[in-house]
């Protein structure tokens, strides 16, 4: 069952001039949150902007061994980000979940190769923390425009997360895109895998592609423009094959957020 | 003892707060979050006869205070719907009212014949009101004979209230609800959404795949509570208002217009808790008014001060 908590913000990290993480006091939501899930969120009470909008859960605060709250990683892309990069402490954030279906972490001696474009990196921190507990080796392919957009590095490293960085200037990392990485990383490996993947749909597309050419399982999480996040307005839908070889529209909010692959049509 | 319950012809609800069509699934996706039986009514997406899948994505745009919607009604169909959904909608305990569409008159009223028989199914609203097809629908709402035809076919075939939910697109929808009283309709609901469109300037497409579609939520409610107003005027039957309704303030506006049952969508797409809200909030106003009987407020704008000013329609 979804909570609705009026969440006071403890505090709002500036990562960039677009990328912040935002913490937020609902312990009752993160204590129920699994790695992929999303929350749908509203800075404000007004009616402009009016609906809420759907953000990956970052990471789960926990402090003395108690939860405390959720983070989530925003870039500003509009007004409700806008809004997230300018809150600080004791602001209210509206905060709905958790929602979705989560990642399904694979176990050893499977290994688990994430995919994170941009802000695409937000559902992986949880997902990194799940893998831990089950002793599956990890990896991060991690592509953005800039060295200066690679976030949380040291946390994920600290979590024995093997990281395969790109960026699109060459600034840190290999030099392109996320995926031209993963296809090298894919052509050598060998044993069992499954492919994460989060971030634009032309990456997830990719990657669901290369996944598929190399035999592997991949769990893509895909972000469709929701307007509820509960399955009421049948706004967010996307193209999933159905076993008749043909193909039918699946509200994401409900039927995913996370989808295997190889289920889905891309437009 | 507050009475919050209304009528709406032989149907009797607990209080007048509805799930508007299209903007609550089939009702069962929101059973983890609220007891389904504490509304007044759920009413379903809308169903045609057969499967349909609805426009490519795009389909929502968010405009101020407001949305465009363009589903371009994907459903599971009247069959799937019975099979699948009705049974927990009956175990859950909910008073179901069943949202119709057709692309031709005869499927309306298969439509009607085939929900008539099935136990759980309290009333059928008929939807000649979606802006986002091309056949059918809108087409019988925008015309008063349409609008007889439709509802006189289907009062034919069924013993269930039927409510035609009209569309603001026209010129005088008092005519229109007139025209569906007179064809034996047992209430009417107004308004579905207003058809409208936005454009993203740098790229010059249109934001919806569907280039037009529906604005509700708070933009559209001054509008509404217009259009209830005359309705109410024009008619004898009960008149289920909708349009922005977000906080109970709106609810009681409406059914001072005269709305006898309202219904709410966008808003619950923000809140899916706003049923509670709201009905605390009515609560509390017949509290501080000493009303007991919450469906006294129907109707009961006082214009004594302000009639001479009236001047349309």
């Amino acid at each position: 069952m979804p909570l609705d908590v009026e969440a006071k913000v403890l505090r709002n990290t500036r990562l960039s001039s677009d990328y912040n993480i935002i913490a937020l006091e609902a312990p009752e939501i993160a204590s129920l949150v699994e790695p992929g899930q999303f929350v749908m969120v509203k800075p404000g009470r007004g009616s402009d902007p009016l609906l809420r909008r759907p953000f990956s859960v970052f990471e789960i605060l926990r402090a003395n061994g108690r939860i405390e709250g959720l983070t989530l990683l925003s870039k500003r892309v509009g007004v409700t980000t806008q809004m997230l990069l300018d809150a600080v402490e004791g602001d209210i954030v509206s905060c709905l979940g958790p929602l979705g279906k989560p990642f399904v972490p694979v176990d050893p001696p499977a290994q688990a190769w994430m995919v994170a474009g941009g802000v695409g990196l937000a559902p992986f921190a949880t997902l990194t923390e799940a893998l831990r507990q089950r002793g599956t080796t990890s990896r991060l392919f991690y592509g953005a425009r800039t060295g200066r957009e690679l976030f949380h590095l040291d946390w994920f490293t600290s979590h024995g997360v093997d990281l395969v960085l790109s960026t699109e200037d060459g600034s840190t990392g290999d030099h392109g895109r996320v995926t031209v990485a993963l296809e090298r990383e894919l052509k050598r490996a060998t044993g069992a895998l499954t492919v994460y993947a989060c971030g634009p749909e032309p990456m997830l597309e990719a990657v669901a592609g290369l996944a598929a050419a190399h035999g592997r399982p991949s769990q893509v999480s895909v972000e469709r423009v929701m307007g509820c996040g509960m399955g009421g307005c049948y706004s967010c839908v996307i193209s999933v094959r159905d076993a008749g070889g043909g193909h039918h529209y699946v509200r994401s909010c409900i039927g995913g957020p996370v989808f295997a692959g190889a289920d889905l049509v891309w437009d | 003892m507050m009475d919050l319950s209304v009528r709406i012809g032989s149907l009797h609800l607990r209080n007048p707060l509805m799930a508007a069509s299209g903007c609550y699934g089939y009702g069962v996706e929101y059973a983890n979050a609220v007891d389904l039986s504490s509304l007044g009514a759920v009413v379903s997406k809308g169903l045609f006869l057969k499967p349909r899948e609805g426009h490519p994505p795009e389909r929502i745009v968010e405009t101020p205070s407001g949305m465009l919607n363009a589903i371009g009604l994907q459903g599971i169909g009247v069959h799937r719907y019975i099979a699948e959904k009705l049974p927990e909608l009956r175990r859950l305990g909910a008073t179901n009212i069943i949202n119709i569409c057709g692309s031709t008159l005869d499927e309306y009223v298969e439509l009607a014949r085939i929900l008539s028989d099935v136990d759980g199914v309290h009333a059928l609203e008929i939807n000649i009101s979606c802006p986002n097809i091309k056949e059918g629908g809108i087409t019988f709402g925008c015309s008063l004979h349409g609008t007889f035809d439709v509802v006189s076919a289907i009062r034919k075939v069924t013993h269930l209230p039927v409510i035609p939910k009209l569309t603001p697109n026209v010129t005088d929808v008092a005519s229109i609800a007139k025209a569906a009283e007179d064809a034996g309709a047992d209430a009417v609901s107004l308004v579905n959404t207003f058809l409208a469109m936005a454009i993203d300037v740098e790229t010059r497409r249109p934001k919806l795949s569907n280039m037009v579609g529906g604005l509700s939520g708070p933009a559209i409610r001054p509008i509404a509570v217009r259009m209830v107003y005359e309705c109410r005027r024009a008619v004898k039957i009960p008149v289920i208002g909708m349009g922005g309704i977000a906080t109970a303030t709106d609810v009681l506006e409406f059914m001072i217009a005269g709305a006898t049952a309202v219904q709410v969508g966008t808003a619950n797409f923000v809140d899916p808790f706003i049923w509670t809200k709201l009905l605390d909030g009515i609560e509390r106003y017949m509290a501080r008014h000493r009303m007991t009987c919450l469906s006294d407020l129907v109707g009961s704008i006082d214009t004594s001060t302000r009639e001479k000013q009236w001047v349309s329609s």
